[in-house]
């Protein structure tokens, strides 16, 4: 009787705060496609559910909102999937409405809201191990009734009742959808709705048991709060270098093996030299922050997922407000830690156009994790690991200071842009604070996965061909035999670099490091990746084995170490960054200007390091 | 008798009813939000945690969620003591 066509498209639609990720992760494990949708830069997560029928179903997560008018990007994704207004994409044949157990009051008005759209539906109880934890009995049967649904308890983190929503999903989807009523928007009635089914069908015992006040009585005290987000921003940085220095010199070994395998197998000429000084120089030195990449990456997926973002949100709210930005701004801020590109995207959760546009413009000064590399190999060279007052460690004091100098800028940049381009009325701060919650580690597992393998396939692809760029154009046109000068100078880096070194020349940068500025345009770390093929290349013995670190010591003074350092805070960012940039506000005008003043800035910030160091020192 | 307040000036972890909201004071959208969160009329709230710098925002219990919003907002949003 049914033809089987094309696998069935199921989406997980629900407030933000219910559990949608981590049900999503519980019901696809791991094998998931991240992706874009078309022509927006909001994430697209899908997976495959197994229906009972043997079948399987395209899941997708839908960005989480509070209802279906959107007031930011990404929640019109989400209205627009759902009504299947979507272009490109298959129209939604079932959705399961997420709800939050404990806040049934709120979260059942959503549901409501999408029932009346008339697809098959299925509703996940979710966190309903938090519900009986807190006192909170619920009728399910009572539920289903009123609610006109199916109903299925689910704890995602614990993956309790997977089956049931599969095979609930299952049946639904054999069910025609009924009339569509069209959402007038008037939240009202559906709001005393919501809360004439919660009170029939949730029976509170008992007093709940309000830990999650008592951990904000700390976490959010006017003294404690402060210095306890300071305090944890101090230890993950020192984590980010203490931990990961042992797995970084299995990777260092590893490269140099390789190096040394090639060297030992292939014949001098240019393809040893291109493998050698080109592919494993210069990726080599990329691949071997990975384990500091993740470390920064585990303790952001942590801290967001036990709900302590938005807090740290909260106590920034009125230091941003003096800059004119809101707490809000302060998530995808906090997400270009680890890569302004996510941080843009992030920003479209901003609902005032003139502060998105300002936290997007400033979003490149938070220290990404792509300059991690610049900042540690110049760290590692230049800054004695000297024990400070006994207790820290003066590399990861000076990390840390770098990091404070790209926020302290980017305060700065954002007075100055709120006073002037961006210049708008003071948007509103409303968000919803969750209540914590032990991050599950298949969650983090998952995401430290994703950015692991985005990471890697960024060094497979821009930055191997990048390098392989450059060391072609350091290695070509070989110079005739009289010639006097290095190789290097010779060949079109060379000659580039000579073009533009009196630019840099003033603020203490060398050709090489002007050579190396070129490619950093493509991905920051591309600018370590080159200084060591540039380096590679220039070694006058053949037999240069001496690490990227031990050359720049010699090569360097540290006026010149600590300006470049300080260019990074600033730098230009990537084209990836501004490629985004372009997509996010829908033009050439605010990428152009945020180049240019970035570019300034790093060179003002870069030169005044150099000059003060050189009168110091 | 109730004695009408608003928000901001509640002492913390005092319970109270919201009794009005002056919708009139907030952009739609922004308006549409807050009753989203759980915002209205007859609906328990209880201040909660201010921040520091100012005690602006404030955390605000409302129904079952905690939601954070600052005083300017808070200012538009009349309880009674329960």
């Amino acid at each position: 009787m049914n033809v089987v066509l094309a696998s069935p498209v199921v989406a997980l639609v629900g407030n933000p705060n219910a559990g949608k990720t981590s049900l999503f992760n519980a019901l696809t494990g791991s094998r998931q496609k991240v992706g874009n949708y078309p022509g927006v830069t909001v994430e697209r997560k899908a997976g495959r559910l197994p229906l009972a029928d043997g079948r399987s179903a395209e899941l997708i997560d839908l960005p989480g909102t509070y209802s279906l008018e959107p007031r930011s990007p990404d929640e019109a994704v989400t209205r627009d999937a759902v009504l299947g207004r979507l272009v490109g994409e298959r129209p939604i044949d079932a959705i399961i409405a997420v709800v939050d157990a404990t806040n049934l009051r709120n979260h059942l008005r959503f549901a409501l809201e999408l029932k009346a759209l008339g697809k098959p539906m299925v509703v996940a109880l979710n966190m309903i191990d938090l519900a009986d934890r807190d006192g909170i009995e619920i009728d399910v049967a009572a539920l289903e009734e009123l609610l006109g649904l199916p109903v299925v308890p689910t704890v995602a983190v614990r993956r309790r009742g997977l089956e049931a929503l599969a095979a609930a999903v299952s049946s639904r989807l054999a069910t025609p959808a009924t009339e569509a009523l069209v959402p007038d928007g008037d939240i009202a009635p559906l709001q005393r709705e919501a809360r004439r089914i919660a009170t029939a069908a949730v029976r509170s015992v008992g007093a709940p048991k309000r830990w999650s006040e008592r951990i904000d009585g700390v976490a959010l005290h006017p003294v404690a709060g402060p210095l306890l987000l300071a305090g944890l921003l101090f230890f993950i940085f020192q984590a980010v270098f203490a931990w990961a220095e042992a797995p970084m010199g299995w990777i260092e070994a590893l490269i140099g093996a390789g190096q040394d395998l090639v060297n030992a197998t292939l014949d001098d000429g240019p393809l040893r030299s291109m493998l050698v000084n080109g592919v494993l120089a210069g990726v080599g030195a990329v691949i071997i922050f990975l384990p500091q990449i993740l470390i920064l990456f585990f303790f952001i997926l942590l801290l967001e997922q036990s709900g302590y973002m938005v807090r740290a949100a909260f106590i920034m709210d009125r230091l941003m407000a003096g800059v004119g930005l809101n707490g809000r701004a302060f998530i995808p801020l906090l997400s270009s830690f680890a890569c302004a590109i996510p941080g843009i995207m992030a920003a479209r959760t901003i609902d005032s156009p003139k502060d998105r546009l300002t936290t997007i413009l400033i979003a490149p000064l938070m220290t990404c994790s792509a300059r991690l590399p610049v900042y540690a190999v110049i760290i590692a060279a230049f800054i004695p690991a000297t024990q400070v007052g006994g207790l820290f460690n003066l590399q990861g004091l000076v990390l840390t200071g770098l990091y404070l100098f790209g926020v302290i800028g980017a305060l700065v940049a954002a007075a100055a842009l709120r006073r002037t381009v961006t210049r708008g009325p003071s948007p509103s701060f409303l968000m919803e604070m969750p209540k914590y919650q032990w991050p599950a580690p298949r969650d983090v597992g998952i995401g430290l996965y994703q950015r692991a393998t985005a990471f890697l396939v960024r060094a497979g692809t821009i930055i191997l061909v990048s390098t392989i760029v450059l060391w072609g154009l350091a290695s070509y046109p070989k110079p005739p035999a009289n010639w006097e000068g290095t190789a290097l100078d010779y060949s079109l880096a060379g000659r580039i670099g000579d073009a533009i070194e009196p630019i840099f020349a003033p603020i203490g940068f060398n050709r090489e490091i002007a050579i190396a500025l070129v490619p950093g345009m493509a991905a920051r770390e591309v600018a370590v990746s080159a200084l060591a093929t540039v380096y590679a290349l220039e070694g006058v013995d053949e037999e240069n084995t001496d690490s990227l670190v031990e050359t720049l010591r010699g090569r360097w003074e540290l006026p010149t170490a600590l300006a470049f350092l300080a260019w990074f805070v600033f730098a230009p960012q990537c084209i990836s960054t501004l490629a985004v940039t372009k997509r996010e506000t829908g033009g050439w005008r605010w990428p152009i200007f945020m180049f240019s003043y970035l570019f300034a800035a790093a060179w003002l910030a870069a030169g005044f390091t150099y000059w003060t160091a050189r009168a110091l020192l | 008798m109730a004695i009408p307040l608003i928000i901001d000036a509640l002492p913390p972890h005092t319970r109270a009813l919201i009794s009005a909201i002056d919708r009139a004071g907030i952009d739609p959208d922004t308006a549409r939000r807050l009753h989203e969160l759980g915002f209205d009329e007859g609906v328990d709230v209880e201040v909660l945690h201010r921040a520091p710098f100012g005690g602006d925002p404030l955390a605000v219990r409302v129904g079952n969620m905690v939601v954070a919003l600052r005083r300017a907002m808070a200012a538009l949003i009349e309880v009674e003591l329960a």
